[in-house]
């Protein structure tokens, strides 16, 4: 305590944060398409929608009902054999990349879903009377029309990853997380922590930021 | 001469020749039965109706009457449970998904919350349809300019629909509707959620369409004021059926079934209710008599014609007179001052040349 070696830290802190970025934005992106197509499907199989499919619909729905709600720090360890088998091990950068990606498509998709749901059932309607046909609406209307709320939601996603990576460290995967448990809670070392929650901050500042104006410039409102 | 029937009509007569060339919308013994949930709905009974080319053809019925769902069934967002809709000729309910799609290019549709796609700019609102038409890039600029003249909004291609007014947005629904050149434009409570002023504004629009381009118009409303200023045809809906339909002139100087007056009423009060009678009665203590005015396209000045020749005096304590389609109608309530007799022979003459009744 107090005796902070900084030019040892330093580059640690350099390298926690780069493997931060990494399982963020790897995960992120992964997880957006996945995402996206899981959340386009369970939108046009719910009943009484464009490719209403009951057994589709409850499927991803349960699988999604029942992953979402698990501790992430279970979660990433429970999978441990699907992430061998995909993966090829259980530790490491890639392997949490595995299990973030796997949970934030899944919510992703339900976040898709929510914000296609919400879009003016008028506008549809006005697409169905123009002519357009089901795959249409959904691309020209649907998508576009909830597109603004969507990136929204998304920002809300990778908050969330930020957040989650802090597990990582569990596996092996390394990040800040995982090296303000090290110094900040095994060795009390209270300095380094509050630095690595500063970056923390400003990465989520950013992340919110981004997506804010985004989200905004889509909108075109205001 | 327009056809005015009640109740329990007989099949409707195309309104021109037998292969009904001139007829746009049919409805044939339309019925709409909704099934939510074990709950039963009927929408629609045995709807018969007929849209001639050129008409503007309105409905008119509370709340519930029925009324989107049978705009509705026009361009197959709903389909009749039994009967069928023919519009140009074509069977909407036969049609396949492809087919359907063509068809409703050819009918534009308006919408009370005017259901604009607020993600793209005015623009390419009214250009989407086209897109959709396969119209290209070049056509396609032009005629949303054409458009935007036509509806007055033609420094609005840049704004986003949440910078319009409500009369503007309407504007711009009409415009996307008509892009296609429809042969039918059906408009559901197009002018509900707007100011009379700017309702006005809409409706002038509405007549223009279909003075300009030909377009034959449906419109549902449940404002007799709606159907009054631009409608040639109205038809009258309660509980799922037509009550009553005909020409506008017909329906509104001599309506049939007790919700027709109930809506004419709320716009014409030409003729004095109980309340009104009782307060008439305080100071006039003569023979009321109602005379119903029509468009006679005669001359004959009978009111002082009769009085001058039984020696009886008129007062006038009620009424007034409109003028619709280009004619005349209205009611006057008179008081008739003189000997009794001499009423009574006022009164025969009276009947011969208009329509009256004696009142209180
Ligand atoms: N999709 C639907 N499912 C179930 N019932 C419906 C559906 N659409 C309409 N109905 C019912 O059918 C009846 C007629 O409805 P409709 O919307 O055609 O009336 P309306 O005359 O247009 O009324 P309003 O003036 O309120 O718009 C109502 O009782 C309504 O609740
Ligand atoms: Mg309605």
């Amino acid at each position: 305590m107090g005796t902070t070696n900084w030019e040892l830290l330093w580059p640690k802190i350099w390298t926690a944060l780069l493997q931060t970025l990494q399982m963020v934005t790897i995960a992120m992106v992964l997880a957006s398409i996945f995402g996206v197509l899981l959340g386009l499907v369970l939108y046009s199989t719910r009943p009484g929608h464009i490719l209403a499919n009951k057994f589709v619909f409850a499927l991803l729905n349960g699988v999604i009902n029942v992953i979402r709600p698990i501790p992430f720090i279970i979660f990433i360890v429970a999978i441990g054999p699907l992430t061998r088998a995909v993966i090829g091990t259980t530790i490491g950068t890639n392997a949490a990349i595995f299990a973030l990606t796997i949970v934030a498509s899944l919510s992703i998709a339900r976040i898709v879903e929510n914000n296609l749901v919400a879009v003016d059932p008028g506008a549809i309607e006005a697409g169905r009377a123009m002519g357009a046909r089901p795959l249409r609406i959904l691309f020209t209307i649907v998508v576009p029309e909830g597109l603004g709320a969507l990136i929204l939601g998304l920002t809300y996603m990778m908050v969330a990853l930020i957040d989650a990576t802090a597990v990582a460290g569990l596996v092996g995967g390394g990040g800040l997380g995982d090296l303000a448990m090290v110094y900040g809670y095994q060795r009390f070392d209270s300095t380094v922590m509050l630095v690595i929650i500063v970056f923390l901050i400003i990465l989520v500042q950013l992340a919110q930021y981004g997506g804010n104006a985004l989200s905004r410039k889509i909108l075109r409102r205001g | 001469m327009a056809s005015k029937s009640n109740v329990l009509d007989q099949p409707v007569q195309p309104l021109n020749d037998a292969a009904g060339r001139d007829e746009m919308i049919r409805f044939e013994n339309v019925s709409k039965i909704f099934d939510s949930r074990g709950e039963r709905v009927q929408a629609l009974k045995d709807v018969n109706l007929s849209v001639a080319r050129g008409d503007i053809f309105g409905v008119v019925g509370y709340s519930g009457a029925g009324k989107s769902t049978l705009l509705r069934t026009i361009n197959g967002l709903e389909i009749p449970s039994t009967g069928k809709v023919l519009v140009d000729g074509a069977d909407i309910g036969a049609l396949n998904g492809k087919q359907l799609s063509a068809a409703r290019q050819n009918i534009g549709m308006i919408f009370q919350q005017f259901n604009l796609l607020l993600s793209r700019n005015i623009f390419q609102n009214i250009a989407y349809p086209l897109r959709l038409a396969g119209v290209s890039k070049a056509e396609t600029k032009k005629r949303v300019y054409e458009l935007l003249d036509f509806v007055g909004l033609g420094d609005k291609a840049k704004a986003y629909p949440e910078q319009l007014s409500g009369g503007q947005k309407q504007r711009v629904g009409i415009a996307r509707a008509l892009a296609n050149r429809p042969a039918v434009l059906i408009c559901d409570e197009a002018t509900s959620a707007l100011d009379p002023q700017t309702t006005g504004e809409v409706l002038d629009l509405l007549k223009k369409v279909n003075r300009e381009y030909g377009i034959t118009i449906l419109l549902i409303t449940h404002e007799m004021d709606v159907i009054r200023k631009i409608c040639n045809k109205v038809a009258v809906m309660e509980g799922g059926t037509v009550v009553e339909h005909g020409g506008v002139y017909e329906v509104f100087s001599d309506p049939q079934a007790p919700v027709t007056s109930r809506f004419v009423s709320s716009v014409l009060d030409h003729r004095p209710g109980t309340e009104a009678i009782e307060h008439i009665r305080k100071t006039h203590r003569g023979q009321l008599v109602q005379i119903e005015v029509k468009d006679e396209g005669s001359s004959d000045p009978f009111l002082s014609r009769i009085a001058r020749k039984r020696n009886v005096d008129f007062n006038i304590v009620y009424g007034g007179v409109n003028e619709l389609q280009s004619r005349v109608f209205g009611s006057l309530t008179v008081e008739l001052l003189g000997s009794g007799p001499d009423i009574e022979l006022a009164l025969d003459d009276l009947a011969q040349v208009a329509e009256i009744r004696k009142a209180g």
